[in-house]
């Protein structure tokens, strides 16, 4: 399985933000995008996502499968929302998610255990604290497979200990075969990751 | 699929989702309507179909603002628009429209029959007027949801959605009147009128979705 990103470009609003992205990544390998504010980090995973379309190149998978054979399919997206619903509760979310998403991974209160929310998961959504929303959007991804994780400050919120529950839960998904790659300003604990350095104006 | 229908009919009948909303405002329009027009029962009894229609019509356009806007600012809608690949876009809008329907909708027509007793109507056109609504409402949320998704990024869609809407829901509340007043007139027919709303409803299942998931796909920042 690779992600393979050619001569990406994009816009925001008119105005080209970035250009002439390019990277290849293979099974295990991720990529952390760093970069100033409004560098662009946020809209080239959108643009790997597939959300917003690309003013230039192209994003590609190669060697998913029938079950994963195009970047969207292959990709859990995890941005500064959680998509989360407040009305329903963590497990009732989270069951949704894991329903609609196909692919089942973890159970519910096996993804709940993982994050630290065991015994949470009858709680409305919208009774949470910010890091525990954040933490129940990372259970997210534990309760479906994807190989692709395109992940958008993902630890913004999150105390110490997640953090590290967190960089763990990375280091796995990459052992088993996984790609990530996280935009971010803070450190994510993971060894050997390359970096793509964003500048503003490109 | 399943799983997308209940969460959404879950989140129409908790706090805050508003089901009962449409149904309060359908309630209070037919209620005035005696008031306003004077207790000549004849009168009340004749335009008794329409007055059901365009009220039950206007409660349809109240909620459909939130159809895509609640998903929206909570991510959800990315996610929705990303599995576009195993779930093809406008089924899944198929399946909200469904569970809009079902959960906003539906109220208003099992309300019909009792407010058409405000209305003085016969237990003939009560019941004729309950099934068009029941036939015709859908069709009313599909063009709606392609207006709810033309409009998902503006705070303030509501009134454009419904601005926009309500020229195309004219077909259908034409078909649904006609049907209702030709099971109480004898001369008109019930039948011809009510078989073409029941087309509208099937042709817009299929347009409303498709164009609603286009504008979804591209509306997306």
């Amino acid at each position: 399985m690779r992600l393979i990103a050619e001569n990406l470009g994009g816009e925001r609003g008119g105005e080209r933000v970035l250009s002439d992205i390019g990277f290849v990544l293979e099974r295990s390998e991720a990529l952390i995008v760093t970069g100033p504010n409004g560098a662009g980090k946020s809209t080239l995973l959108r643009i790997v996502a597939g959300l917003l379309p690309a003013a230039g190149g192209k994003v590609q998978v190669e060697g998913g499968g029938e079950a994963f054979p195009t970047v969207a399919s292959a990709s859990h997206y995890l941005g500064h929302l959680n998509a989360m619903k407040t009305a329903l509760s963590v497990e009732e979310n989270l069951g949704f998610w894991r329903a609609f998403q196909g692919e089942p991974g973890l159970s519910v209160e096996e993804a709940l255990d993982t994050v630290a929310l065991g015994g949470l998961g009858h709680l409305p959504f919208g009774y949470l604290s910010t890091g525990q929303r954040r933490r129940a959007s990372i259970a997210k991804l534990l309760v479906s497979r994807r190989p692709v994780w395109l992940l958008d400050e993902p630890t913004a919120g999150l105390d110490k200990a997640s953090e590290e529950r967190f960089a763990g839960l990375m280091r796995g998904h990459l052992s088993e075969g996984g790609i990530v790659v996280a935009a971010t300003h803070l450190p994510l604990g993971l060894e050997g990751a390359r970096e793509l350095q964003m500048k503003v104006g490109h | 699929m399943w799983s997308l229908f209940l969460r959404d009919i879950r989140l129409s009948i908790r706090a805050g989702g508003g089901a009962l909303i449409g149904v309060i405002f359908f309630l209070a329009v037919i209620v005035t309507i005696p008031f306003g027009v004077g207790p000549d029962l004849n009168l009340l009894s004749r335009i008794g179909p329409a007055i059901l229609w365009i009220a039950a019509l206007l409660a349809c356009l109240l909620g459909l603002d939130r159809l895509f806007q609640a998903d929206r600012e909570d991510g959800s809608l990315d996610l929705l628009v990303l599995n576009g690949d195993r779930h093809m876009l406008a089924l899944t809008v198929l399946t909200k429209c469904l569970a809009h329907w079902t959960g906003s909708v539906l109220p208003l027509v099992v309300a019909a029959p009792l407010l058409g007793l405000f209305m003085n109507m016969e237990p003939l056109g009560i019941g004729a007027t309950a099934l068009t609504l029941l036939v015709g409402t859908p069709a009313i949320t599909f063009i709606g949801a392609a207006g709810a998704a033309v409009a998902v990024a503006l705070p303030r869609g509501g009134l454009l959605i419904s601005v926009l809407v309500l020229p195309l829901t004219i077909p259908v509340l034409i078909f649904g009147v006609s049907a209702s007043y030709g099971a109480v007139a004898d001369p008109a027919p019930f039948l011809q009128p009510f078989l073409i709303l029941a087309a509208l409803t099937l042709f817009l299942a299929v347009l409303g979705p498709l164009a609603a998931a286009l504008a979804l796909r591209h509306g997306t920042d």
